[in-house]
């Protein structure tokens, strides 16, 4: 169905080409998965299906992508559209009318489709996604998850047989991703749709795939990277199991199958809680390790904080305290909170009750320049903090801005995200390395409160286990770090204490064990296969197994 | 009479209120009595009030009125430091500086009269009444939906237009996002930094989002080839670009009484015909289909004929000498041309003989507290809301 036939692609201005030598088919009916480490052409590979890449982008493409027998050097996008549907990272960002029907409609109406079929079709459409509750309302009032559906409806009305997705559930929560995901397996299952989707959190989709395609890339870095994966810019095929035995990033469940040396390896917590039997036995009456105790001084404190905009309040008596050298997760549906009260810490908006205290002082008040020695905090758009035309430039200027010596933000850099080319224009960098940019700068300035919204969105797990590191050293330096999320994994890996919110109230609040663990939502993936002991993570596990049951 | 229209909920043919509007302005622009001006922004707002929707785009009415409000005052102020110095009851001095020569002879400061003040303060309440009219229109149905009417061949620049349409509320957005990232780096103060720091990332970011808006309609079929020969592509293009540029001459040639009368009738007919053609053209080789299409039913002829009545009521009002432009020097008191106001009375009647539109935000009852931020006031504030009151009633403790 679809057909890449040695396919390389150079971005304009680029030495290295981003796909090399890339050939591959997939099957009609096939959910196809693409996984590879953060900026190696995963983006690149799905857009050029239908010929976005190279005609959007630029650059040089040699070899022939061809759907369903149509070779897109011939037939552009809007050709495509009857057979491709390609559903972007940001489904905000695709959206041309204004109410949700009128969305579903207009590939129709762009196509040309009879009047009476587009009415039966968007019904079947609406149906289908479980969208009929939101058929008037307007694009902009939905929340992420029904915009990711409506997204995904929008190409679905054109009867399309090949569905592309760039990473459909990186910025919703576990339950809205669940959601989106339960459409998706319909649309393969009961539709025999062609669908090929890239996802960095593999443990939501990788059960459900027929095959996966590994892009490589060349991050030097890379944990527990087998040898025999592919080569950066190349990519590998194959079955799941097969696949992800070599791939360098994989979930929670198969880190734990190969730790622990089973075959085939598992993919899904069933499979493995199937299997892992034996292994709860070993651990019977060992306790987890203990994470840090709450004990430094306080780095900040709301006290009945109300807080919002304009008429609306997010946040409804709040009492939310850090304590140096202490990891705290925020989490909490999307637009539960989360964000509100991170820049409350660092006094974006005057509170609308209550009081902020950071370090003896309401933020509000104070000047910029002594806020962000006092607190970094890392946007959700990372991006939004990057004004420079260059990665160096960028380093440079933060360099200038914190009054740190010349190089002290490169060298962040380097530790998050390795091997940036320094006059690399910051909006060229895939999502990650971008991240990894703003993270850097934030934390170049030294500040003793650390604030992370959702840091971990387009991060593969190599970096995401960077991430983890560095905050973990950050905390072991003394430092408080709040991180505001919804990868239930990286919470297991780096968080001593939980915080949830729920329409603006605190709903939990303790250590991270307790609070996750017996959560349907929150739980990770290593404390479902363990229940109902209770382990967070691949590496505590390991670590407290006899030896000889390790692999 | 048609009950049906008005139980079941529906949005009226976005043309209806546009034309609606279009008359609304059409009859402001005709004069500066402040009784007639105020008396159709009355009937304006009113239908606004009872008529709109509840999605986010049905509240620029409100910021409208205040800039309309801005504008009679900025008009004022311009009258006073610059303006004709108008004989008649002094109100205060302002010390006059008289300009060269060379730079036109202008007067600046000097005595203020009543009777100055009064005629821009009319001739700002004008400019403010049409900005209203077109804000109602606005406020009424959304641009996609008139965008959605239009014919194939005005579609595709229609959609251009949209797209720039958009582009202002984000920037908007964009731009406080980006001045809390500043201070998020460190940087405050004001000064040239400040501007390069917040104008050049807003501008890349609407770059990057119209790019990636482009990339999702052409993936999504948008200006696919039709079946017609490249020749009439071209030709309906140039038609329109055509008959659009004789429809302005002439629409001017109309309103300017000074101008020689073939950039009137003539223009304008000679417009409307090459526009006639495009369309014609243009409808055989698109291959657009419409999806719900608006109906053209009872709803809008009342509409429409409201519209009408209230040009043919200024134009009646105007023919009979009733005095439209009342004047300032002497100052008196102006009089209401009833055939004027009972024109515009009459452009009341939508408010009451059109469908209500249906209720959008409202359908589900549980938004999440962010979601909340985009939904609208409900209006009236007794009516029955599911979506905003627990977070209000929160807020007013």
């Amino acid at each position: 169905m679809i057909r890449f036939d040695r396919v390389s692609f150079t971005y304009p201005d680029a030495l290295v080409p981003a796909l090399h030598e890339v050939s591959f088919e997939v099957p009609e009916g096939e959910l196809c998965l693409v996984i590879g480490p953060t900026g190696s052409g995963k983006s690149t590979l799905l857009r050029a299906v239908n010929g976005l890449v190279p005609r959007f982008t630029g650059g040089r493409l040699t070899g022939t992508v061809s759907v369903d027998g149509r070779p897109t050097e011939a037939w552009a996008p809007r050709e495509l559209a009857d057979i491709v549907g390609v559903v972007g990272q940001d489904p905000a960002a695709g959206f041309v009318t204004d109410l949700v029907e009128d969305e579903l409609a207009y590939v129709m109406e762009n196509l040309g489709v009879d009047p009476s079929m587009m009415r039966r079709r968007v019904e079947d459409v609406l149906d289908l996604l479980g969208l009929h509750d939101l058929r008037q309302r307007p694009l902009a009032t939905l929340s992420g998850g029904q915009q990711q559906r409506v997204a995904i409806g929008s190409v679905l009305t054109a009867g399309p047989r090949v569905l592309v997705l760039d990473e459909p559930t990186s910025a919703l929560d576990p339950a809205a991703a669940e959601e989106v995901l339960a459409a998706l397996t319909r649309l393969v299952h009961d539709l025999g749709i062609t669908v090929l989707v890239a996802e960095h959190r593999l443990e939501r989709v990788v059960q459900y795939a027929d095959r996966v395609v590994i892009v490589g890339g060349d991050d030097p870095a890379a944990v527990d990277a087998p040898s025999g994966g592919p080569a950066a810019g190349r990519v590998s095929v194959g079955a799941p199991v097969d696949q992800l035995a070599v791939s360098p990033v994989v979930p929670p469940v198969v880190a734990l199958g190969r730790a622990v040396g089973w075959t085939p390896l598992p993919l899904s917590v069933r499979d493995a809680r199937r299997r892992a039997g034996e292994l709860r036995g070993h651990l019977v009456g060992v306790d987890p390790p203990a994470r840090r105790a709450r004990s430094g001084e306080v780095l900040a404190r709301t006290t009945g904080l109300f807080a919002g905009y304009g008429s609306l309040t997010a946040l409804r008596d709040v009492d939310f305290e850090i304590r140096s050298g202490e990891v705290v997760a925020l989490m909490g549906r999307n637009g539960a909170g989360k964000s509100t009260l991170l820049s409350q810490l660092v006094g974006l908006a005057a509170p609308q009750r209550g009081s902020v205290d950071l370090a003896g002082s309401a933020p509000h008040t104070l000047a910029a320049r002594e806020v962000v020695r006092r607190a970094g905090l890392v946007p959700q758009d990372g991006a939004v903090l990057l004004y420079h035309d260059t990665v160096e430039a960028e380093c440079s200027a933060s360099d200038h801005d914190a009054g740190l010596p010349a190089g002290a933000t490169r060298r962040m850099l380097d530790r998050l995200v390795p091997g940036l080319a320094p006059d690399a224009h910051p909006r060229d960098l895939s999502e990650g390395q971008r991240l990894g940019l703003s993270l850097a700068i934030v934390l170049s300035a030294e500040p003793p409160l650390v604030l992370l919204d959702e840091p971990t969105r387009g991060l593969d797990y190599a970096a995401k286990h960077r991430l983890a590191e560095i905050i973990a050293e950050l905390a072991a330096e003394g430092r408080g770090v709040v991180v505001a999320t919804h990868d239930v994994e990286v919470v297991a890996e780096v968080a001593d204490r939980a915080v949830v919110l729920a329409e603006g109230e605190i709903v939990a609040d303790g250590p991270a064990r307790d609070v996750v663990v017996h959560s349907p939502v929150f739980a990770p993936q290593v404390a479902k296969v363990m229940a109902p002991e209770a382990w967070l993570t691949v590496a505590e596990v390991v670590a407290a197994l006899p030896a000889g049951v390790r692999a | 009479m048609n009950r049906r229209s008005r139980v079941v909920r529906r949005f009226l043919h976005p043309g209806a209120w546009w034309l609606w509007a279009g008359c609304g302005a059409f009859v402001a622009l005709r004069t500066t009595n402040p009784l007639l001006l105020g008396l159709l922004l009355a009937v304006v707002a009113y239908v606004v009030v009872c008529r709109r929707s509840d999605a986010p785009w049905a509240h620029t009415f409100s910021a409208a009125l205040r800039l309309g409000a801005l504008v009679i005052v900025i008009r004022v102020v311009f009258q006073v430091v610059f303006g004709n110095r108008i004989p008649g009851t002094t109100l205060f001095t302002l010390p006059a500086v008289d300009l060269p020569d060379w730079a036109g002879g202008v007067s600046v400061g000097g005595p203020v009269t009543l009777e100055s003040v009064v005629g821009a303060a009319y001739q700002g309440l004008r400019l403010a009444v049409v900005i209203a009219c077109f804000a109602a229109a606005s406020s009424l149905c959304s641009p996609y939906r008139l965008l959605r009417s239009l014919p194939s061949v005005l579609y595709e620049a229609g959609v251009a237009v949209s797209v720039a349409l958009t582009a202002a509320p984000q920037a908007v957005v964009s731009a406080r996002r980006v001045r809390e990232a500043r201070r998020l780096r460190g940087r405050s103060g004001r000064g040239l930094r400040t501007w390069t720091d917040v104008a050049l990332p807003v501008l890349e970011g609407a770059l990057e989002r119209s790019v990636a808006l482009a990339a999702s309609m052409d993936a999504r079929g948008y200006g696919r080839r039709g079946s017609a020969a490249p020749m009439a592509r071209r030709g309906a293009a140039g038609l329109t670009m055509l008959g659009l540029m004789a429809a302005a001459v002439g629409s001017y040639g109309l309103l300017d009484a000074s101008a020689p009368f073939v950039l009137g009738v003539p223009a304008l007919s000679l417009g409307l015909l090459a526009l006639a053609g495009a369309l014609l053209l243009g409808g055989r080789r698109s291959q657009r289909s419409r999806y719900r299409p608006d109906p053209w039913a009872f709803p809008e002829w009342v509409t429409a004929f409201s519209a009408l009545a209230m040009v043919v009521g200024i134009v009646v009002a105007g023919r009979a000498g009733a005095v439209l432009e009342p004047s300032v020097q002497p100052l008196e008191w102006p009089s209401l041309p009833w055939a004027a106001a009972a024109g515009i009375a009459v452009g009341v009647l939508p408010a009451w003989l059109t469908p209500l539109p249906p209720m959008l935000a409202t359908l589900d009852a549980g938004p999440t507290a962010p979601e909340r931020r985009s939904l609208p006031k409900p209006w009236p504030p007794a009516a029955p809301s599911l979506s905003v009151s627990p977070s209000r009633a929160e807020a007013a403790p």
